[in-house]
């Protein structure tokens, strides 16, 4: 009943999971930050966040492609994620900047890379992870952002031009490396970073 | 050995009866009878600069402690902990194109989930609105457990002070406060029976107010409220409403004991039932049926029979609906904005350096709120009065209504947020997902007509 002893436990673990997490994210501070976001979502407090615990969030839940983000936090077939999950999709995000910090040889490319930045967002349409977006994928997505608002025909028009300009196999699908050329200009550094204030 | 014990015994009676017999004169001549005449010796004050140093001297060892292990100490930011670009939908997804294929307003692209992924992760690391249901956190420790991040660097001088200081809240003052609450508590309800007994007019009146103040001071003192009242000119009239952002059900005490007002609620049962059925004996208030709640119209025409009556009291009410953690201000329900009458808008900002005020009504139950808040150090607060607004021409009452809350948000340093208090514990409404969908089917469609 007494808040007391729940958040006692999280600090005495406090520092191993430090530890373990300045791997994946560098800064102390943004860790204990996300630890204590981690620990304000989690309403049942068993350490780990539900569909239902991101959904709670209204801003989360206003936007359209809100369902798909959440499940990019959930491991195939899961239905908890603990923070080390959490902060690993999060790191994601962390500004390409921030790598000069930890430069780590043997780590392998980093989760913010640029490619990594654009599979995250592949993985967004691509549903059945079958790494290729197919038109029925893209259309998915688009009535997701649109809403009721732009008919079928329109949207499918709209779907069978963009998959006309990137498509360079002549499959009908987006592959990974297709998207990525279709991308190339784009400042996706920029575009899918976010700052800490501190 | 009885005979042994049996003075032992009567020596202790006598000194249990003298020290009682001295702390109620105490009560009774440094409480109770300032709360009568609403008089202030200044004790309260003298309490709130010491304690400050005390912390101030706390945080101070936390943060040498801090760094001779060379670590940084856990330093809460509320104004957010991300940057956040306040640029528009359209504006992120043109500028998006204008870079990525040169051709700006071009149908859809790509990269257009960019903007949607990375708004959704920035609100999953830091949004505006679930961070206002709990308790804000402090940038310096208090002394009290429940408020502390950096437990691991407390030294063993602060140890003993915080055990000291449980010891003083818990043992002395606790006691005290609870004997005061229920001294208040009883004296309210005796005295307005007595006074439901007198015929309407202007003694039942003058003798009400009296009784509703003297003892709103004493439940103040009961809870060691140090309160200030700023723009005491502006204190709301008769016939008008009065609307104040809520943090706390301790908000009605509050301007409760330097005004008369009219409470608006529901019909509780229990405790408060009693409480309220005494009340409105000696002055009309008004109670609402559970059943009677959901009938907008009702509501509506009790409140303006109310105000129509210049002989009663202004109404008190709080329009966000639930309470919130005092940094920011939430939608104002725009009911009370349709009457029709003037506005006396109330800002209330609580110092939660020195006690949290917000009751996390999803987390604590009432009685264990009371209990967290009778043995904090103290409620500091302050109020400011504003002045009367009434609804302008060609303004209906949700402009109204958040011209009120804008003007209240900048009084008291709070956030202005549109969004509803609600949201506690509701799901958001479907409604705001399909306006996001139609600003960005506009930017697609709009694209094409060029």
């Amino acid at each position: 009943r007494w808040r007391l002893f729940s958040d006692l436990l999280y600090k005495h673990n406090f520092s191993e999971i430090i530890q373990r997490a300045s791997k994946i994210f560098v800064s102390h501070s943004q860790i204990t930050r996300l630890y204590s976001r981690f620990h304000s979502l989690d309403k049942g407090e068993n350490g780990a966040l539900s569909r239902e615990d991101f959904q709670r969030i209204p801003e989360l839940a206003i936007n359209p492609l809100g369902d798909r983000i959440i499940n990019a936090f959930f491991p195939e077939g899961e239905d908890q994620v603990n923070f080390r999950g959490f902060m690993r999709t999060l790191a994601h995000f962390r500004p390409v900047e921030d790598n000069e910090k930890n430069k780590d040889p043997s780590a392998g490319e980093p989760l913010n890379s640029r490619n990594n930045k654009l599979l995250f967002a592949f993985r967004l349409y691509d549903l059945d992870r079958d790494d290729k977006i197919s038109r029925d994928e893209l259309l998915q997505v688009l009535r997701m952002m649109v809403g009721v608002n732009i008919s079928d025909e329109q949207l499918g028009s709209i779907a069978d031009r963009t998959i006309q300009e990137a498509d360079t196999n002549g499959d009908m699908c987006i592959s990974f490396s297709e998207f990525i050329k279709v991308l190339e200009k784009v400042d996706v550094e920029q575009k899918m970073s976010i700052r800490f204030l501190h | 050995m009885e005979s042994y014990l049996f003075p032992f015994d009567n020596l202790l009676c006598m000194l249990l009866g003298i020290s009682f017999t001295v702390w109620f004169t105490l009560l009774l001549v440094f409480i109770i009878v300032p709360a009568v005449f609403g008089v202030s010796f200044g004790i309260r004050r003298l309490y709130m600069n010491t304690l400050l140093k005390i912390f101030e001297w706390a945080t101070l060892r936390m943060e040498r402690g801090a760094k001779e292990k060379n670590q940084q100490l856990y330093k809460p930011y509320s104004n957010g902990i991300i940057a956040k670009e306040p640029a528009s939908l359209e504006q992120e997804i043109q500028e998006m194109r204008r870079s990525g294929s040169g051709l700006g307003g071009a149908e859809f692209d790509m990269s257009d989930i960019f903007y949607f992924c990375r708004r959704g992760v920035e609100s999953i690391v830091d949004d505006e609105v679930t961070k206002r249901f709990t308790a804000e956190e402090l940038e310096s420790w208090n002394l009290l457990t429940r408020s502390n991040y950096n437990f691991h660097h407390i030294s063993t001088r602060l140890t003993v002070l915080w055990g000291l200081g449980v010891l003083i809240r818990y043992g002395i003052l606790l006691p005290l406060r609870v004997t005061l609450a229920f001294t208040g508590v009883g004296l309210l309800v005796f005295l307005t029976s007595i006074i439901g007994l007198l015929p309407n007019g202007g003694m039942k009146s003058f003798l009400s107010e009296k009784v509703h103040l003297m003892c709103y001071r004493i439940c103040v003192r009961a809870l060691t409220a140090i309160i200030t009242y700023h723009d005491s000119e502006n204190k709301p009239k008769n016939g008008g409403i009065c609307v104040a952002n809520h943090t706390s059900p301790i908000d009605v005490i509050i301007l409760a004991s330097d005004g008369c007002y009219a409470m608006v609620g529901q019909v509780h049962g229990g405790l408060m039932g009693v409480i309220q059925r005494a009340m409105v004996k000696a002055c009309p208030h008004i109670w609402f049926e559970r059943s009677e709640v959901k009938d907008r119209h009702l509501v509506a025409k009790r409140l303006s029979d109310h105000v129509a009556d210049k002989s009663k009291l202004p109404i008190l009410i709080f329009p966000e609906g639930t309470c919130i953690n005092n940094t920011s201000v939430m939608m104002f329900k725009k009911g009370s904005f349709e009457i029709g009458c003037t506005v006396y808008p109330v800002a209330i900002k609580y110092d939660p350096r020195f006690g949290e005020a917000f009751w996390n009504s999803s987390k604590f139950g009432m009685v264990n709120y009371l209990l967290h808040m009778m043995s904090s150090w103290a409620i500091v607060c302050s109020v400011w009065y504003l002045p009367p607004m009434s609804r302008e021409e060609g303004e209906d009452a949700v402009q109204f209504a958040n011209r009120v809350k804008a003007a209240i948000a900048r009084k008291g340093g709070l956030a202005d947020l549109l969004w509803d208090g609600g949201l506690k514990r509701e799901k958001v409404k479907e409604v705001f997902k399909e306006e996001q969908q139609k600003l960005y089917s506009k930017v697609l469609v709009g694209g094409e007509e060029d």
